[in-house]
């Protein structure tokens, strides 16, 4: 060790180190603890639902597919299995966003809902349900969602050729953003005014969000996504960490700010694009997620960036979960019940800092 | 490693703020204080040694050439200082100076960073929370990163604007205490201008984007100069130690040139 450095007392020193071991590994049993909380919450969502069929049940289907009857098999395999699982990875997908996203803007409100990547995807769908192509190889379905996901990352590339433009600071892009919720929103009511009685209906239909767009292949691809960028988010975590410490404290330390942003920016964009492509619009998820994992796990990002996403998941697979009690023979669009639950939520959260996130 | 800065330029847009700054080779081994009323383009200069703002003109630390460095090998050389650490950060304090190693190649992140917070005299804050500490903690964590990377450049600005007497003394005695030790070099902004006094090796002097004066501090600060620089009437005395004391008598009215009468 040289001698730059003043050398601390040997017991001090491990003292200090044995104290921040402990730090490491609370923070590794709470993300352990949101691990299993998910798993618990995953079948309890399994298990809830209008046919009565029970857990046990459920899982000697899933292992013994053979062995259900045709109905059985559907509900198990196209209705439980796939809302269930799809509610863990858009909460995973939108909260991850959502944390990376307040991490680079340096901005606690930021989020794949506030920031306008939900409303241009909304807008994408609304478009491809007002006036669906005539394409042979393409459903006017999976027009939908090709049109969302299309809009949902042009709105995040814009975000990116905004923060290249020289002298546009983090701030010029937050109010980008909301600027561009308020503009896609416009739009989509235009289209809503516009539109014969049966389109309106799908139209609000949409942008309400709902599991129950999903389907395997979905599944699929999104689960893909998630394994893909996860690894990437989290080597870029220590220079958002330092980045959380202000954006020139960060760049006289070596990090390439303007790279993080771009990269981050990117993943971002492809994570919430895919969730709200295939589910529609889910709101808050991507906000409160990340400020619950905050709590739990402090900001340093190694440890965040894994809670957030699990936090997230946790949300919507609850959220699922009400969305089937709330109405009895009744699935309520699950963005319907984020936006009730996250509204309380996000107010305590607000209150419990002293208004300081 | 001695720091050359030839004919620099910085503009933001287009009013330019550093107009074809040259400064007296700097050398290692010495504390430098950056001097000069507000706007005077300190804090711009620091920046752009730091590589924080696009500048024009020559720059080099011991015959190499800084603005040919990427990000990360600059940081390796210079590491600045902002004035403030941001609130709002749900970190320890000993969290917080090991991220600003983990960019690094520092081999042991956690001896470093706990050696820089005894350096400073603040290991009994280590567990701490950031969110918790007074503007003056925060200012002497945001130092311990600093120095925790071992920089050949310490480059402060105003490293002690929330800092009461003790603290204010105590940082300048620590950065003066690592220059001498291991041959760096540390460029401070400072107001306040007996501090710089009796800190500072040199003074160098801005005044509108451009260098007046610099030198030792005895050569530098004359009466004439601040009332030139900084519009005030003032004594430089020197103490019963035998210290550079600035004596205030009150502030000159401006003329119609900009100049003080």
């Amino acid at each position: 060790m040289s001698a730059y450095l003043q050398s601390a007392g040997a017991p001090a020193l491990e003292a200090a180190a044995l104290s921040y071991r402990r730090l490491l590994l609370r923070r590794s049993v709470l993300v352990g603890v949101l691990l299993a909380l998910l798993v618990a919450s995953v079948l309890a969502d399994l298990a809830s639902g209008a046919s009565g069929m029970g857990l046990g049940q459920l899982l000697a289907g899933i292992l013994d597919p053979d062995a259900l009857s045709a109905t059985e098999r559907v509900i198990i395999w196209n209705v439980r299995l796939p809302y269930a699982l799809m509610a863990v990875l858009v909460g995973a997908a939108l909260s991850l966003a959502g944390a990376e996203m307040q991490a680079i803007l340096d901005n606690p409100l930021a989020s794949p809902f506030t920031l306008g990547v939900s409303s241009a995807a909304a807008l994408g769908a609304s478009l491809a349900i007002a006036y669906p192509l005539a394409i042979d190889w393409l459903a006017p379905s999976g027009q939908v969602t090709v049109a969302a996901f299309v809009f949902a990352c042009l709105s995040v590339l814009l975000l990116q050729a905004m923060s290249r433009l020289r002298g546009a600071g983090v701030e010029s892009l937050v109010l980008f953003g909301i600027a561009l919720v308020f503009s896609c929103n416009a739009l989509v009511s235009l289209l809503q005014l516009l539109a014969t009685e049966d389109v309106l209906q799908q139209l609000v239909f949409w942008t309400l969000g709902s599991l129950a767009r999903a389907n395997w292949e979905k599944l699929g691809i999104l689960a893909a996504v998630l394994v893909v960028l996860l690894p990437f988010s989290l080597r870029a975590a220590p220079g958002m960490t330092l980045l959380r410490m202000g954006e020139d404290r960060a760049r006289s330390f070596g990090v390439d700010v303007r790279r993080l942003r771009y990269a981050s920016l990117l993943r971002i964009s492809l994570l919430a694009a895919t969730a709200v492509a295939f589910v529609g619009t889910i709101g808050f998820v991507g906000l409160v997620g990340p400020h619950m994992a905050r709590l739990l796990v402090g900001e340093d990002q190694r440890f965040l960036l894994p809670a957030s996403a699990l936090v997230g998941a946790l949300l919507l697979s609850l959220s699922s979960i009400a969305s089937k009690l709330i109405l009895p023979g009744v699935i309520v669009p699950v963005g319907i019940v984020t936006a009730l639950v996250g509204v309380p939520v996000f107010v305590a959260l607000v209150f419990r800092r002293g208004r300081r996130l | 490693m001695n720091l050359k800065v030839d004919g620099i330029e910085v503009a933001y847009g287009r009013r330019r703020i550093i107009h074809g700054l040259s400064l007296p080779e700097l050398p290692a081994g010495s504390l430098v204080a950056l001097v000069g009323p507000n706007g005077a383009g300190k804090s711009t200069l620091l920046r752009a040694l730091a590589g924080l703002e696009r500048m024009q003109g020559g720059l080099s630390l011991g015959g190499r050439d800084l603005t040919r460095l990427n990000a990360a090998e600059r940081a390796r050389l210079l590491a600045y200082m902002p004035q403030q650490l941001p609130p709002g950060i749900a970190l320890s304090v000993l969290e917080s100076v090991i991220a600003a190693l983990r960019v690094g190649n520092e081999p042991d992140v956690l001896r470093a960073s706990f050696e820089a917070l005894a350096r400073i005299g603040i290991e009994d804050l280590a567990e701490q929370s950031l969110d918790g500490l007074s503007g003056g903690q925060r200012q002497l964590v945001s130092l311990a990163q600093l120095i925790a990377r071992k920089p050949q450049v310490l480059l402060l600005d105003e490293p002690t604007s929330a800092l009461d007497l003790h603290y204010q003394l105590r940082v300048m005695d620590c950065v003066r205490e690592l220059v001498r030790e291991h041959q760096l070099l540390a460029v401070a902004v400072l107001h306040d201008i007996n501090l710089a006094a009796a800190c500072a090796d040199f003074i160098v002097v801005l005044h509108g984007g451009q260098l007046y004066a610099s030198g030792a501090p005895a050569a530098v600060l004359t009466p004439a100069l601040l009332a030139e620089v900084y519009g005030v009437e003032a004594r430089v005395e020197q103490c019963s130690r035998g210290r550079l004391q600035v004596l205030v008598d009150r502030a000159l009215p401006r003329v119609r040139s900009g100049r003080y009468r």
